[in-house]
């Protein structure tokens, strides 16, 4: 089986002259086959976690959240025409109306973002870096799910060329790539981003007289499917509740605090993910089960993590002990499962290239993160999430807080006894 | 101790916060100050968490009940890699009938140095072959007694060995052994540098052969090597107890500071009696993974070296040889080496001299025929062909199988185990287990990524990462401030091991040495 696959690539393997398709050659080959270069000059052997592995491990802990983010499009999608409220209800419908939304922009974001890839890969010369695997699955997780498709690929096309390429890459970044994608659409396209009815799919309206507004596929390939096993179908006539409004958790909260929210929504509902809001972060348990996952294979610092929720605690205790508003009296436990914090912790806080890289700068920026991401939060009057900008913002300064930790280093090294 | 009690201070306070807080539950005022005091202890939690894991590198505690009390260095950080063949059983002799000095192996050594002997030349054990134009004073000596058959030159005429046809009985040459007693420094250290064992000591940084004219802070000598199949140094002194005890007097005298040895804490068995009981010197215990037992990091973990200080390192079996040149009046290049590896048949000790010829060292004990051949251990040693020779510093001969075969999904998953230090492989949970491992690179070099991976396997106060990448930069002033100096090859081959980008580690290190030398 072995030797039939390599033979077969061999045969296919294009002219080292034309850069591009070799390259794409190159990665698919390395992708079904570690090469068989041995080592020279310097160590004999090698530990066997190399950088395809590193971002297969966060990509698979990100699974169970796409599972459940995909489910949670379509129930949102229900709930708010009123239809299926069960958990099981409609199961089929709601899987498949998330997969209808998620796969193109997963689809999307891979071609487009390793079409770059693999365009600056030949351009330079070297194997196409893994980088994007990781990003490229986060970020359908992170976007609203009726993002326009040309959007998103504009604002890949931003955060690939500008926030990697032009730095040198995969390793060579500055900020956050999936972060700096859905701030270039927050900034560039804030309507599709912002306001109380984004994160639920397909409807006209989220509010009195909107409507279900489905696509070709879904009315003309699913129903017929659907009505071909005898089950039930999309309604197409079926219109939004009184009352519903479509509004996040976090967006309650900013306009009337907890007592808001709970008339809306219960802790459990909260945790387990029946709310709007992304695909990714709206299932807490399953986020928590991919960071343990990553923490204790070491893929993820869990000293990023643990100091983030620590940072959090200290500033929602803070904000408790204040008090000036509804917002800032949400007892600071209730936080976590409101909004993108533990996606954030998760997946997009870890990333070892953004973050700060010494132990010691690790502790500071995760603290930082949760402390500014807290603030923002809750004191921000625009827009009720502040991990994005938190994040981002402490990318700019690791190289700051890895300056001082190094200093630090520096400075105890000068006082050796002579 | 101040470690501990500020611990102990932190602990008090955060869990005196939380009943504090716990006690003062109400409404209004109360509640202010209760949130306040959780925040205070959420501060506090994370100041505690800091120091008790990333503390430091090393420390200090009580050891084995052979320490007999003395201060055990126990160091957190590293990596054992359990391989297959290990040396075992008692000393036997190999038939090698070829040596040979290869004067590239050492650090800063000319090209072309100037020669003392030629082609069909007659020497005996300790006559001298060569010497470093640019250092004369520093003279190299025959490991053997025989005829020089063969002065090899590579690229350029560059001295690539010169080759000894080995007596069957050894024949030495005469000294003149001052008495260390009575002489002086200066007479002491002329004699070493006529008598051809100078090269074997060396010195820190750089870890090139000691500079004469400078006297060292200390001298450290560590009794024990922890890298993969290395040799047990507690059988390799069998019958040169004397004369090692001998070398650390004359070492003592060398000094302006002590002779330290580093002693195995490990074990389950105290080390050898020629260890524990040397006189005249200062004995440190440590314990711990891989690289415990490298030199540079005792140091580290003892006493720095200061930018502009000078330390000078032997090896156990250097040690004998310097002694043995006073207890018998010449020069004995004699060696244990621990012939290892998967790929040996039957892996054993073997008594020879330095230099011996790799390809007589493993015959008739090799399983396959294109195994690579290393002089030294699969970490920092020297990949040889059989025609080359075993290295003048290295006491071990590891053979490994070449990986150069394709693995389908060989990043997710690989068709052989092998050794690893990431918890994503199940082979990260059953460390004792002997693996075989081949020379594969198990991926391809890629920008540096992770962080924090290589200090999790450096035992010292160092961010290694960012010391190379002040390398790659040129960037000279991080480099001497990053304590690049207070590395070698062989403490940073583990993290070069763990490298998830494949990167190039001990090569740069390297790079970044040789501009520090050339600079200072």
């Amino acid at each position: 089986m072995k030797k039939a696959l390599l033979n077969f690539f061999s045969r296919i393997e294009p002219d080292k002259s034309k850069r591009l398709l070799h390259t794409a050659y190159d990665a698919f080959f390395t992708f079904a086959f570690t090469p068989n270069h041995v080592t020279k000059d310097g160590v004999h052997v090698r530990d066997g976690m190399d950088l395809k592995r590193l971002m297969v491990f966060v990509v698979l802990a990100l699974q169970l959240s796409y599972v459940m983010g995909t489910y949670n499009i379509g129930h949102q999608h229900f709930v708010a025409l009123g239809q299926y409220l069960g958990f099981w209800e409609g199961f089929h419908l709601k899987l498949s109306y998330g997969l209808v939304k998620l796969l193109p922009m997963y689809v999307v974001s891979m071609v487009v973002g390793l079409g770059i890839e693999f365009y600056f890969a030949s351009k330079k010369g070297h194997a196409v870096e893994e980088g994007y695997l990781v990003t490229g699955a986060l970020i359908p997780l992170i976007m609203p799910p009726d993002l326009p498709l040309w959007i998103l690929s504009v604002a890949i096309i931003f955060a690939v060329i500008i926030g990697k390429e032009a730095f040198g890459g995969t390793g060579m970044n500055v900020v956050n790539i999936a972060l700096l994608a859905r701030v270039f659409v927050f900034f560039a396209y804030p309507g599709t981003i912002s306001g109380d009815e984004v994160w639920v799919a397909g409807l006209t309206k989220a509010g009195a007289g909107g409507v279900a507004d489905y696509g070709w596929f879904t009315m003309h390939v699913l129903n017929p499917l659907f009505s071909a096993f005898g089950w039930a179908g999309f309604d197409p006539t079926a219109a939004v509740v009184d009352g519903y409004t479509g509004a996040t958790p976090l967006a309650l909260a900013a306009k009337g605090g907890w007592e808001a929210v709970s008339q809306v929504y219960t802790p459990s509902q909260m945790f387990w993910g029946a709310i709007p809001g992304s695909a990714g972060e709206t299932g807490k348990p399953f986020i928590i089960l991919g960071a343990l996952m990553l923490a204790l294979t070491g893929v993820a610092s869990w000293r990023i993590m643990l100091s983030m929720v620590l940072g959090m605690s200290f500033m929602g205790l803070l904000f408790n002990a204040w008090g000036f508003n509804a917002f800032m009296q949400i007892p600071w436990y209730y936080h976590f499962s409101m909004g993108s914090f533990l996606f954030a912790m998760a997946f997009m806080a870890t990333d070892p290239v953004t973050a700060a890289s010494t132990n010691r700068g690790k502790w500071i920026y995760g603290f930082l993160i949760g402390v500014i991401g807290m603030i923002v939060r809750v004191m921000n009057p625009a827009y009720p999430e502040g991990w994005m900008l938190a994040i981002l913002f402490l990318n700019v300064f690791a190289p700051l807080i890895d300056y001082f930790v190094l200093q630090g280093n520096i400075k105890k090294r000068l006082k050796y006894a002579q | 101790m101040k470690q501990k009690q500020l611990l102990k201070t932190n602990l008090v306070l955060a869990l005196a916060l939380l009943a504090q807080s716990a006690y003062a539950h109400g409404s209004g005022g109360g509640a202010t100050l209760h949130y306040l005091l959780m925040a205070l202890a959420t501060l506090v939690l994370l100041v505690l968490v800091v120091r008790l894991v990333d503390g430091g590198p090393s420390k200090s505690g009580n050891g084995p009940a052979y320490t007999g009390g003395g201060k055990v260095v126990k160091l957190t950080k590293g990596f054992d890699i359990s391989l297959k063949g290990a040396a075992q059983g008692s000393i036997s002799h190999q038939p090698v009938t070829h040596f040979a000095l290869e004067p590239a192996q050492f650090i800063g050594m000319s090209p072309i140095p100037k020669l003392l002997v030629q082609e069909e030349d007659t020497v005996k054990a300790g006559d001298l072959l060569f010497f470093d134009k640019k250092r004369p004073e520093i003279k190299y000596a025959a490991p053997v007694s025989g005829q020089v058959i063969e002065v090899r030159r590579g690229a350029k005429r560059a001295i690539d060995a010169v080759v000894i046809l080995a007596d069957k009985e050894m024949v030495y040459r005469s000294l003149d052994v001052v008495d260390p007693e009575k002489a002086t420094r200066e007479e002491l250290v002329a004699f070493l540098l006529e008598s051809g064992v100078w090269p074997m000591i060396r010195q820190r940084p750089y870890n090139v052969v000691a500079n004469p004219e400078v006297t060292p802070r200390d001298i450290y000598i560590s009794t024990f090597d922890t890298a993969p199949l290395a040799p047990d140094l507690n059988v390799v002194l069998d019958g040169k107890e004397a004369a090692f005890q001998k070398g650390l007097d004359v070492l003592a005298k060398l000094t302006s500071g002590k002779v330290h040895l580093g002693l195995d804490a490990n074990g389950k068995k105290a080390p050898a009696a020629v260890y524990t009981e040397a006189k005249g010197v200062e004995k440190v215990w440590f314990s711990g993974p891989h690289p415990a037992g490298n030199v540079g990091v005792q140091i580290h973990n003892t006493q720095p070296v200061a930018n502009g200080g000078v330390v000078w390192t032997l090896g156990v079996q250097d040690v004998a040889t310097l002694g043995a040149l006073f207890t018998e009046g010449r020069f004995n290049a004699s060696r244990v080496v621990a012939v290892a590896g998967p790929e040996i048949e039957k892996p054993c000790y073997v008594q020879t001299y330095i230099g011996a010829n790799m390809g007589d060292l493993v015959k008739g004990n090799l399983d396959e025929d294109d195994a690579r051949l290393i002089s030294g251990d699969v970490l920092s040693g020297t990949k040889v062909s059989p025609k080359s020779f075993l290295g003048f510093y290295d006491d071990q001969v590891t053979a490994v199988e070449e990986g150069d075969d394709f693995d389908l999904f060989g990043w997710l998953v690989p068709e052989k185990s092998r050794p690893t230090v990431s918890r994503t492989y199940l082979s990260y949970f059953t460390p004792k287990r002997k693996f075989k491992i081949d020379t594969n690179t198990r991926g391809e070099r890629r920008a540096f990524v992770v962080t924090g991976q290589y200090e999790d396997v450096l035992p010292m106060n160092i961010y290694p990462q960012h010391a190379i990448k002040a390398v790659i930069n040129g960037d000279y002033e991080n480099m001497e401030g990053l304590g690049l100096k207070e590395m070698v090859e062989e403490d940073i081959a583990l993290c070069e091991f763990a490298c998830t980008s494949k990167q190039p580690l001990q090569q740069l290190l390297r790079e970044g040495l040789d501009l520090m030398q050339s600079e200072e």
